[in-house]
């Protein structure tokens, strides 16, 4: 653990210095969100709509920064000393974390933004911060891990969003309903959270069995 | 050799049976044989994905790359199987709830299925050193198949769904007649031995071609 928290101040201090993964990850999110209500703010749209455009501009501004964690290892060559240094597990732990932060980091911006802009507030908010949290939590660990594998691939272009949207898509899938009905607060989000968390689960445990494998490419 | 003639005798009779021997199921009507070639693609589906991350296990396990060509060669056909599976499917639900797609929990797991599986031949297909595609696609593969039991079994199960109750329903009890029986476990022999027929020789190709250019 101690190991986890070490590899995760160290991607902070780093992030610290040039500020890029969440400089494009907030810009990214900014302008999508610009855009979509530039479009479509005005009309009143319905909470299944807003809860999808709102899924789809966080999912999109992770897939443009998170798999930053482990390609900027590769790029930089500085994976021999991380591999020597750590348990690999503790490595995956860690970036888990960093990314967590950094999505958590995008959000404190965005969601508030997009309350403002599309002219909306959750009728459960509880229950709308329950499902963005829990749906937060599985996006940036199970993208920590196919960034893993992209970066041994020789992280091509768009092959991390290619690998990693369909590993997502369930978790998105009920992240825009559970929002859309937290949005509405009509009906309960559980059989949502129970998906969202038995998905994640079931990956994150998954990649944590296969990491080691990955790792020593 | 002889194997594959007898599959092949074996299949018209599972077609010509599943035309003419068994009863149209009450209330579905003629409609309702779509369920011999249905289930079983669905079936051989889910046990192709099965027999590629057991091979991508096995991969990870010896560092052989053979058991990599293997997985890929089940993933390929368990792909064309859960395509067969997708598209009777829409026919099936064009008939019955008057649209091909309407985004059924059932439609949308195999969706997700198809997407997840293609996107592990665009990994296979972006890595070029052998020993590291196959370690890489290996992981991919694993961590594909442990989304299949949520996407398949869960799902639909959660939301509601117009699908027909599985063969196994809630009361664990098996809702056909004699007939329809007989000729849907012929069926699924049936789809099993194809897959094993195509798997042979998808494989023995790959190792001709591997002979042919001496890697």
């Amino acid at each position: 653990m101690e190991q986890a928290l070490a590899v995760l101040h160290k991607d902070i201090v780093a992030e610290f210095r040039t500020r890029h993964a969440v400089n494009s990850l907030i810009m990214f999110g900014v302008t999508t969100l610009v855009a979509v209500s530039f479009a479509m703010g005005p009309f009143g749209l319905s909470s299944h709509v807003l809860a999808a455009l709102l899924w789809i501009i966080l999912f999109f501004s992770a897939m443009a920064g998170l798999s930053r964690s482990f390609v900027k290892e590769e790029e930089t060559g500085t994976i021999m000393a991380l591999k020597s240094s750590a348990d690999p597990t503790m490595v995956l732990l860690g970036k888990m974390m960093f990314n967590l932060i950094l999505l958590a980091a995008l959000e404190i911006v965005i969601v508030p933004l997009f309350f403002v802009m599309m002219d909306t507030w959750p009728s459960a908010p509880t229950r709308f911060f329950a499902v963005l949290l829990l749906g937060s939590l599985g996006l940036s660990a199970v993208s920590t891990a196919v960034a893993a594998i992209v970066s041994k691939a020789g992280s091509k272009g768009a092959l991390f969003s290619v690998l990693a949207f369909p590993v997502l898509l369930p978790l998105l899938l009920s992240s825009i309903s559970g929002t859309a009905s937290a949005l509405e607060g009509a009906s309960p989000v559980w059989p949502e959270l129970r998906l969202i968390v038995g998905y994640s689960g079931i990956l994150i445990t998954a990649s944590f069995m296969l990491f080691e494998y990955i790792w020593e490419q | 050799m002889v194997w594959k003639y007898l599959l092949g005798i074996f299949m018209v009779v599972v077609i010509l049976g599943s035309f003419f021997y068994a009863q149209p199921a009450l209330g579905l009507g003629e409609v309702s044989r779509i369920i011999y070639y249905h289930v079983p693609a669905a079936w051989v589906a889910v046990l192709a994905y099965l027999v590629a991350m057991v091979s991508a296990l096995r991969y990870l396990r010896t560092r052989d790359i053979s058991h990599d060509t293997a997985a890929a060669i089940s993933a390929e056909l368990g792909t064309l199987f859960a395509v067969v599976a997708t598209v009777t499917g829409a026919v099936f639900a064009k008939v019955t709830w008057g649209a091909y797609w309407n985004w059924d929990p059932r439609q949308t797991s195999i969706t997700v299925l198809l997407l997840i599986y293609g996107a592990y031949f665009a990994l296979r297909s972006a890595v070029d050193d052998d020993q590291r595609r196959a370690g890489l696609s290996s992981v991919y593969a694993i961590l594909a198949f442990f989304t299949v039991p949520f996407l398949v079994f869960v799902v639909p199960r959660v939301y509601a769904s117009l699908h027909p109750d599985p063969i196994l329903n809630v009361d664990k009890k098996i809702n056909m007649d004699a007939r329809m029986l007989q000729v849907f476990l012929a069926s699924l022999a049936g789809f099993t031995g194809l897959y094993s027929w195509m798997y042979s020789l998808k494989l023995r190709i790959y190792r001709m071609l591997r002979e042919r250019t001496g890697v």
